[in-house]
Order: structure tokens, then sequence, then C-alpha cells
């Protein structure tokens, strides 16, 4: 039987690995190579790594970096941050990357999706939704630029728009949980999931593997990603790269 | 020494690392010509169908396999779209395929997938043997490998079938004919199970 993803997602920031909260305060947790060496001996299910600056310092991918990991991983490996080109996307894939994410540059062109799909497979096509609640008259609005500005597209129609492309997956990022290990948004994946028929993975919030447990129980068949998670250990938010074994997985599912 | 054919596939390096930890020689190959100094071959592969055949096409390395694979008999290990191009022909696209082994490459029906997420099959799944083989020695069938597909290899001959998942119905999973050998799932990700199929391939006498 197909298992749910457990993933841990990584941060990169002035070529270290940073945590945030709300997407604010970078909290330096340590180097990419080393926390990639770890989860391999953890054996985590996939492994997602955004490169938080790329879009904003309005630069292309650090391929250096790219090959530097995915030569290490020995799991899927999902990069992500200032992809723009078809080139691009199809050089990260080369590199060793199992899947290529986007965010600005897919919303701003969706057609560039299907354009890097007809290359690299739809299936390695991963489409960012960093999400945020509406200040007022509930509802959520999609943000890029690490959350400093505001999509045009609403969510329902950027997925019905994504479910007509068939992209491999969709990662639902919670601006608002973010680095808050309060738990998942459940209500915005719900909401998500019910005009999508591709996978979802669900960021922001997960602060224990109850949090992941309840995720999968809910949602049957689902990526449960996590930062704050995999990246801290206790209350005081020490640095220790951790995941669950074999065994601790187990109920998990 | 075992071939990794890089033609601009992916993943090749991550096969090489696993090789050069196990301590067992490899090399990466680019040229049709360097082929030959290979006992075993490794045919990755991430990507669309026709892409990837139009470059085995372009490289000149789908004559020179055929070559060596159908006449000489080398060993070959075809990954995801590397095992799918084995095929005469895929609905992904419209290039035929190499046609080693018999059968087609067929889209997972969505109607068959009664929850969601449908498509693609991604992730952790188990295996079932449907033959007892070397190449799986040794690997946990529970913990599995990792899958990303949408399509899958549907086999004339029910003997070409080594393994089966489970995914809205059995699908195949692996296949081999004999020195072929093909994985849908991606061994060089799957963690300590897809080491060990890789040390397994390379330790295979053949005949």
């Amino acid at each position: 039987m197909l298992r749910s993803r457990i993933i841990p997602c990584l941060l990169v920031h002035n070529k270290g690995l940073v945590k945030t909260v709300k997407f604010k305060e970078p909290k330096y947790v340590g180097d990419p190579i080393n926390a990639v060496k770890i989860f391999n001996e953890k054996e985590v299910d996939e492994l997602i790594v955004l490169d938080i600056d790329a879009t904003r310092e309005n630069r292309g991918p650090n391929l250096e970096m790219i090959k530097n990991l995915a030569d290490e991983c020995r799991m899927p490996f999902c990069y992500g941050g200032g992809i723009t080109t078809v080139e691009q996307a199809r050089k990260i894939i080369n590199l060793g990357a199992e899947k290529v994410a986007l965010s600005y540059s897919a919303l701003n062109n969706i057609n560039l999706c299907q354009e890097i799909g007809a290359i690299i497979g739809n299936q390695s096509v991963v489409v960012v939704l960093d999400v945020k609640k509406k200040k007022l008259f509930g509802g959520y609005d999609i943000y890029t630029h690490n959350g400093t500005k505001k999509s045009k597209w609403k969510p329902d129609d950027l997925v019905a728009k994504l479910e007509e492309i068939g992209i491999g997956e969709i990662v639902i990022n919670s601006i608002d949980n973010d680095g808050t290990m309060q738990g998942y948004d459940t209500a915005l994946v719900e909401n998500i999931r019910k005009n999508c028929s591709m996978p979802i993975t669900v960021l922001g919030g997960a602060g224990t593997l109850d949090d992941i447990k309840n995720l999968i129980s809910k949602f049957k068949i689902i990526g449960a990603a996590a930062g704050s998670l995999f990246v801290f250990k206790g209350k005081y938010r020490a640095v220790l790269i951790n995941y669950p074994n074999r065994q601790e997985r187990k109920p998990l599912y | 020494m075992i071939g990794i054919i890089d033609y601009g596939s992916g993943n090749v390096q991550a096969i090489a690392t696993i090789y050069k930890n196990l301590n067992i020689n490899y090399q990466v190959i680019t040229k049709p010509e360097d082929l030959v100094k290979a006992d075993k071959l490794i045919l990755p592969g991430v990507g669309a169908f026709d892409a990837t055949m139009q470059q085995l096409i372009d490289s000149g390395l789908k004559d020179k396999l055929n070559e060596l694979v159908l006449g000489k008999k080398v060993p070959v290990l075809g990954i995801c779209v590397g095992l799918q191009v084995m095929g005469y022909k895929s609905e992904e696209g419209n290039l035929p395929g190499l046609g080693w082994i018999a059968g087609k490459v067929s889209r997972f029906d969505e109607n068959k997938i009664k929850f969601k997420p449908k498509l693609p099959h991604m992730g952790w799944n188990t295996i079932n043997d449907v033959q007892n083989h070397k190449l799986f020695e040794g690997i946990d069938r529970d913990f599995g490998f990792y899958f990303v597909h949408s399509f899958y290899f549907e086999c004339e001959k029910e003997h070409n079938i080594l393994t089966t998942s489970n995914y809205g119905g059995e699908f195949t999973s692996s296949i081999y004919a004999n020195h072929i050998f093909g994985t849908q799932f991606h061994p060089e990700k799957s963690h300590g199970n897809g080491v060990q199929l890789f040390k397994n391939f390379a330790e295979l006498e053949l005949c």
C-alpha cells in the first residue's frame, strides 16, 4: 500500500539553513549538506529544500548547491527557489532532483508549468502556495516573495487551473502557522482538497508527531511536511535535526 | 564495471554515489563508444517518454544499446522511464520504445483509484514478489520503494513480471527478461532497499 509522506522542509538563506516564524525572524539551524547526511541516516520519506533568497534577490537557483545536495540525497529531493525557465528546471532534474517547486514564476505565467512538464514530466512539477488568512471576511490570499507580495490568484481558481494542467503536486504552506508549532491548518487543506485530485503536501504548523498523525488520519494519503518539528527539540527550540525512525513512524500512517 | 548511462536524464550522480560508497567499480558513461567498457549497464530515467527516447536517439545511444543489450546480452537495469522505454510504445508519447520487453506503457485509470490524490502515484509503496529473483534478495518488501509516475508498464507475458505493487489495483513495479531488468520505482532514492538492489544487480551472475 502507498503510504503518506512525512517530509522535512529546509529553508536556505545566506547559504545556511534557517527556520522562520510566520516567514520572519530566520534563525540559523545549520549547514544544508550536514542536514541531508543526517536525514539520510534517518531514512526520511522525502526532502524539500527551498532557497528563500532567490526570488527576492531576483536571481536564479544556485546550481552548485543543488548539485551538492542531490549527490548526497538517498531520498527524493524537491528543490524550489528562483526557477523561472524551462532550462533551469531541466538542469535541476539533471543534477538529480526529483522535483522542482515553483511559486512566483508559475503564478506569474501559469503556462510555465506545462512548458516545464513537457520536458521533465508533469509529475515532477510542484507548485507551492504560500497562503495567509484574509484579515476580514474569511478566505485566503496567496503570497509570493516570502510572503511580501500578494498574488492576484484566488486559491480556488489557481487550484482549478493546476488541476486542468495536471501537475505533480501542490504544497500548501500556511504563512500564519509557519514556525508556530501549533498544528496544521486543516480547514485550509480541506478547502483546497475538495477541488483537487493531485497530491497535496501540507506545510506550516506541525509541532508534534501527533499533528502529523492527525493530518494523515484525516486525509489518508497526504504529504505531511514540517520545518521546526524536524530541526528543533524541546520548548527552548534547541537545534537538533531529528525524524522518527521506522518503528516510530508506523503508528503515524 | 557498472556503466551508468548519462544521457541527460538525471539521477546519474545519486547512483554513482551509491556505488562509490559500496566500493563497486562504476563509470558514468556519456559517449556511445564507451558503452562497451561496461559489464553491466544502468539506464536511469526521469522525465517524459518522448523526451527520453529523443535523447537516446540524438545521443547515438539507442543503436549502440540495441547492439550490446540484444546482440551481446549485456545486462541492463532501467529505472522509471528507463524501464518504460523498454516497451514498444507509451500512451504518454508518440515515439516507439526500444521494444526489449513485450509490453506497452499505459496511464493509470483514474476511475479505479477510489481516493485522493489520484495521479501521479507518488510516495513509498510496498512490493509483492511475482518471481523469486536474486535482484530482490535482502530487501524489505514492506518498507518498499519510492515511486513517482502516472504511467506503468503492462507486460504482455506474465513471466516478465518480477514484482507488483498496488495503486487502484495491482500494477507491475519491476520487470525482467533474462539479463534485462527494469524498476518503475527509484532505487537510487529508496534508502537501504535501493542500495541493496544496486548491490544485488552488481553481483548478479547471469548466463
